[in-house]
């Protein structure tokens, strides 16, 4: 009986979970633009969506803007946790504080003194101001994936390829690297993903003709319901649930080696 | 050998992008333009007292503070059957929990904005039924509903990590010495998942307290929180001043409560999943 109410109840919230989304995603078939009534089956949101100019120039910069400033705050970030584990104790503290607060406070805040810095900055909000807050935002959390990964590592390696003639760079390549190298990948997989999904702080940051999928959806919805907004929904969530399902896939091969070994 | 000044060029970074920034949200907040020119003052802060925007702070608490406890308790009996030893294959079930996470924010918003509608799902259903239709949205339901249903995923997973962790053969000892289910749940298992309660609460109330998307979307042009309020003096009428002074007392607020929060959690040695 209690096993019953259990089941019954996940039951409940998973379909409080998902209803919305895949009614969503069936109403993208509908040949009606109102959600009220089944018209019969149509894609022509679908060709809607890959006409739509505005979508699809926010699509290419939402990656766009991801894949930049994930490399180039990896770069930062990187270099800039091997100089901070290394720092004293109190350069250390204060740096590392520092790289905390855009993780800590809201969103909101970092979006919109981001917005005061660019304007007093004489910047044009646009494709620059949206790429240097993205890599902003990104950085800490890069800094902060391989930080904890340097802490494990023994220093007396790198110390010992210097004594064996390795210039810095090379022990750096040579035994640093590989040594950080989950933490490295997993402060990308960061930092595109949240870049990927960002909406607020993207929105006070950009300017006229340059705008991310969020913005897009944040500016059509408030207008009301489209259509091609549920057209891409599901595109989107057949794309998440297909990446989501790769990345489970290989982390379970990979243990599944481990336990081998 | 010291590698330290490899650093410096993030620390140029960090100055220009994070510190700069938030100095002049403090310079914004606390200063006002006279003739003569820029002083010091606490104008700005002393208008948050006026009734109507501490209406505001009140009904953004107000709600992200409902929100977080419906979530709660929501939330928790699912972690708990989640992390019962009933499902042998509780992993499919756990990426279930965690895809919707992953979905475009704004889309599971507006997914809520397509049912609520006059001419939506559920008010065709109900004149289906031969019920009269209903104002499901723009109110204040509609935005905690968002809200939970944004916000739910990030309170059953952190209770989750710490239910799985507690040792089996404490319960079981209880459970010999005569305790029954509840005294086990009460004296047990709720102590003891306290620390992932503490980290889901506040991965529930803080984005709730801060947000201007559900509010707008869900709750209409009449549903002011302090999110939105501080949206539209930014970009509307560009009263950066009395904006620095909100987002000063939001930030404040938040660090306040993360900084009791982590302590609570390092002294309970809690971890949450993310």
């Amino acid at each position: 009986m209690m096993r019953h109410i259990k089941r019954f109840y996940i039951g409940i919230i998973f379909f409080f979970l998902y209803a919305p989304i895949l009614i969503l995603m069936i109403f993208s078939f509908n040949n009606s633009r109102y959600m009220s009534r089944w018209d019969g089956f149509s894609l022509k949101w679908y060709a809607d969506l890959f006409s739509d100019r505005d979508i699809l120039s926010a699509l290419y910069y939402t990656v766009l803007i991801a894949i930049l400033s994930t490399i180039i705050a990896t770069v930062i970030g990187l270099v800039a946790a091997v100089g901070i584990h290394d720092m004293n104790k109190l350069g250390k503290g204060i740096v590392i504080n520092i790289s905390y607060l855009p993780v800590l406070n809201p969103d909101i805040v970092t979006g919109i003194s981001l917005m005061m810095l660019f304007v007093l900055m004489n910047m044009e909000p646009g494709f620059l101001t949206l790429l240097l807050a993205h890599i902003t935002f990104n950085i800490p959390y890069v800094i902060f994936s391989i930080l904890p990964k340097l802490k494990q590592m023994n220093k007396h390696l790198y110390e010992a390829a210097l004594d064996l003639g390795a210039t810095p760079f090379y022990a750096f390549r040579k035994i640093i690297l590989p040594e950080i190298m989950p933490g490295v990948v997993t402060g990308m997989i960061l930092a595109f993903t949240l870049s990927i999904d960002d909406f607020v702080i993207s929105y006070f940051t950009t300017g006229a003709g340059v705008s991310n999928l969020s913005i897009i959806i944040y500016s059509m919805a408030r207008v009301g319901i489209k259509p091609t907004i549920n057209a891409l929904s599901t595109l989107l969530f057949v794309s998440v649930l297909l990446l989501l399902l790769i990345v489970n896939k290989r982390t379970t091969n990979n243990t599944g080696k481990e336990n081998v070994l | 050998m010291k590698k330290t000044w490899i650093a410096y060029p993030y620390v140029v970074w960090m100055i220009l992008f994070i510190v700069v920034p938030l100095m002049l949200i403090v310079f914004y907040g606390a200063a006002k333009t006279t003739p003569e020119g820029i002083e010091f003052s606490l104008e700005h802060f002393q208008r948050f007292f006026e009734p109507l925007y501490i209406m505001v702070l009140i009904r953004s608490l107000y709600l992200a503070l409902i929100s977080t406890i419906v979530c709660l308790l929501l939330g928790y009996p699912v972690s708990m059957i989640l992390a019962s030893r009933e499902y042998r294959d509780k992993r499919i079930l756990i990426f279930l929990m965690v895809i919707p996470m992953w979905m475009n924010f704004l889309l599971r918003t507006y997914a809520w904005l397509t049912l609520l509608e006059k001419n939506g799902i559920i008010n065709t259903f109900i004149s289906f039924l031969g019920l009269p239709k209903m104002d499901l949205l723009y109110n204040q339901w509609a935005v905690v509903l968002g809200m939970v249903y944004n916000f739910l995923p990030f309170m059953v997973l952190p209770i989750y990590s710490v239910l799985i962790k507690i040792d089996r053969s404490v319960i079981e000892a209880a459970e010999d010495l005569g305790a029954n289910s509840g005294t086990v749940f009460r004296k047990i298992i709720f102590p003891l998942s306290l620390p992932g309660v503490v980290s889901g609460i506040t991965m529930v109330f803080m984005p709730a307290v801060t947000t201007f998307v559900i509010s707008r979307l869900l709750g209409g042009g009449q549903f002011l929180l302090i999110g939105n309020l501080i949206e539209e003096l930014f970009l509307k009428s560009g009263e950066w001043g009395f904006g620095s002074a909100l987002s000063i007392i939001m930030m404040i607020l938040i660090l306040f409560s993360m900084a009791i929060m982590s302590k609570y959690e390092k002294e309970n040695e809690g971890g949450g999943l993310l």
